[in-house]
């Protein structure tokens, strides 16, 4: 049975390994066995790294906006004069890279969505490299943040036309943030409000993709969510919980896409697709 | 949703519903087509992949289907090239379909034998999509399980045939679905199996009197 609130996976993880836990539900959810469920889910880890090292500095967007950000946060990152140090620059180097993969049409693996797809390999690849993880480790966070993304897409949205980018990178930041927390130790009930955190900070973020690409301000905020998935993680595992339970923050979370005007839905008729500059790209593509 | 809705698919961005669903909108008509590339290709774009279509690489990522790529095939950005080395021609409009999903496209194949098909899908998120029409008649199937697609004669019986030869065969029914365009006219049975529903017997619903048409297609399970 799918893993259907926070409150359930807290649970889980009393009587077991988060992970153990997740593979089961997966098993039951989608009648495999747990060898094939790992296989599948290795698979798309190998795919983010080969993502990560397909990064082309000189690839461009069809609009132009987007393309070679993600090369210049590399070198000023191991520049040494970063204001956030240079593995939290490696990370939005990560972050900016994969956005720009996936608006310039490479292959990248969504996670939630192909807009969020930055997130999780930036808070993931960085650190796996730092701690000397194993992969298969990296495959056991990777259950954890899927189980995180589950519980959100069933009690509120993954979708940016449904929930704005509260969905999307909040979602992806959760991802995040649940699954760093695992790999350094933290229990499942860290796990959870690492989870529920990282929501909070994101609450309210609308979807408002200039000439409706996915492209600004998607990619850039795919570093901002893996900043607040480590935050959210160091947090939690410094002892620190939500006030509000975890699984209300998600309830909130409905709440307020439900709320939010359509033009910040996908639409790219309000926020920064509503500005001048992104009237004039938009014209610009509605004339190719 | 399942663990692999929410991780994945592995794809070529920039959109999960406008290029991957898009891209798989574009393999179910091939497939339900049935005689692999087509040599004509008519596109109707609807919604927003007529308006955001063409900077999500919708356009490419129909056509890159209909060549038989899936989601992850890096050759998507360069699929009209491939069209026209393939001798497959293909033609965009873009026409809002009243009622549907907004991320809807019509297409309308030949083959080479000159067999038709017409269909309309939608992109739903995440890469999923859903069949929405088939050569005129209502229909709605995701290809998510073995889709088994049986058009008939709108008379008594049909169901019965159909389901002792997939009992025979030992193919568990996980849904049943039937539509006509009215009493006595053309209908269509949409069944999801759990299992892949071999040639053989695929032959033997063919040979039924009254059964105008079968279509079968099997899963397209992505890691």
């Amino acid at each position: 049975m799918a893993i259907e609130s926070l409150a359930a996976l807290e649970a889980a993880g009393r009587n077991e390994d988060l992970f153990d836990a997740i593979v089961k539900s997966d098993c039951v959810d989608r009648g495999v066995t747990p060898g094939a469920s790992i296989s599948q889910m290795t698979v798309l880890y190998n795919a983010i790294r080969s993502a990560k090292e397909n990064y082309d500095p000189g690839q461009r967007s069809r609009s132009g906006m987007v393309g070679g950000d993600g090369a210049k946060m590399r070198s000023y990152a191991a520049s040494g004069k970063t204001i956030c140090g240079e593995y939290i620059g490696s990370v939005l180097a990560q972050a900016i890279e994969m956005g720009e993969s996936n608006a310039c049409m490479k292959c990248i693996v969504a996670a939630p969505t192909a807009g969020s797809c930055g997130v999780l390999p930036a808070v993931l690849l960085p650190y796996q490299e730092r701690e000397k993880l194993d992969d298969a480790a990296m495959v056991r966070a990777m259950y954890v943040a899927g189980a995180v993304g589950q519980v959100i897409a069933k009690k509120a949205s993954i979708a940016g036309a449904a929930g704005g980018c509260q969905a999307e990178i909040g979602t992806a930041s959760a991802m995040g943030a649940a699954a760093l927390c695992y790999l350094a130790g933290g229990s499942a009930q860290a796990v959870c409000h690492a989870a529920a955190m990282a929501i909070k900070s994101l609450l309210g973020l609308v979807c408002d993709p200039v000439a409706g690409l996915v492209e600004v301000p998607c990619v850039k905020r795919n570093a901002a969510g893996a900043m607040i998935a480590m935050s959210s993680a160091d947090l939690a595992l410094a002892g620190i919980r939500s006030a509000v339970p975890p699984d209300e923050v998600i309830d909130a979370m409905r709440e307020v896409g439900d709320k939010m005007d359509i033009s910040l839905r996908e639409t790219g008729l309000g926020g920064v697709a509503a500005t001048a500059f992104g009237q004039a790209i938009s014209e610009k593509m509605s004339g190719l | 949703m399942n663990l692999f809705d929410i991780l994945g698919p592995v794809m070529v961005g920039p959109s999960s519903s406008h290029t991957a669903g898009a891209v798989r909108i574009g393999r179910m008509a091939r497939r339900l087509l049935g005689e692999g590339t087509p040599r004509m290709a008519r596109i109707i774009l609807s919604g927003s992949f007529a308006a955001t279509g063409q900077g999500h690489g919708t356009d490419r990522a129909l056509i890159a289907g209909l060549l038989g790529m899936q989601p992850d095939d890096g050759r998507i950005p360069e699929s009209f090239s491939a069209a026209n080395e393939a001798g497959m021609a293909y033609t965009f409009s873009r026409v809002n379909l009243p009622g549907e999903h907004p991320n809807t496209a019509k297409i309308e194949l030949t083959g080479k034998s000159g067999r038709a098909l017409s269909m309309i899908a939608s992109s739903l998120g995440g890469g999923r999509i859903m069949v929405v029409e088939m050569n005129g008649l209502r229909v709605s199937f995701s290809g998510d399980l073995p889709t088994l697609i049986v058009l008939n004669r709108d008379q008594p019986g049909h169901v019965r045939d159909v389901s002792d030869i997939l009992a025979r065969a030992g193919v568990n029914i996980a849904t049943l679905h039937l539509y006509r365009d009215y009493p006595g006219g053309s209908a269509v049975m949409i069944i999801e199996t759990d299992k892949i529903v071999s040639s053989e017997h695929l032959d033997q619903l063919r040979s039924i009197r009254g059964i105008t048409g079968v279509t079968f297609v099997g899963t397209e399970k992505e890691g």
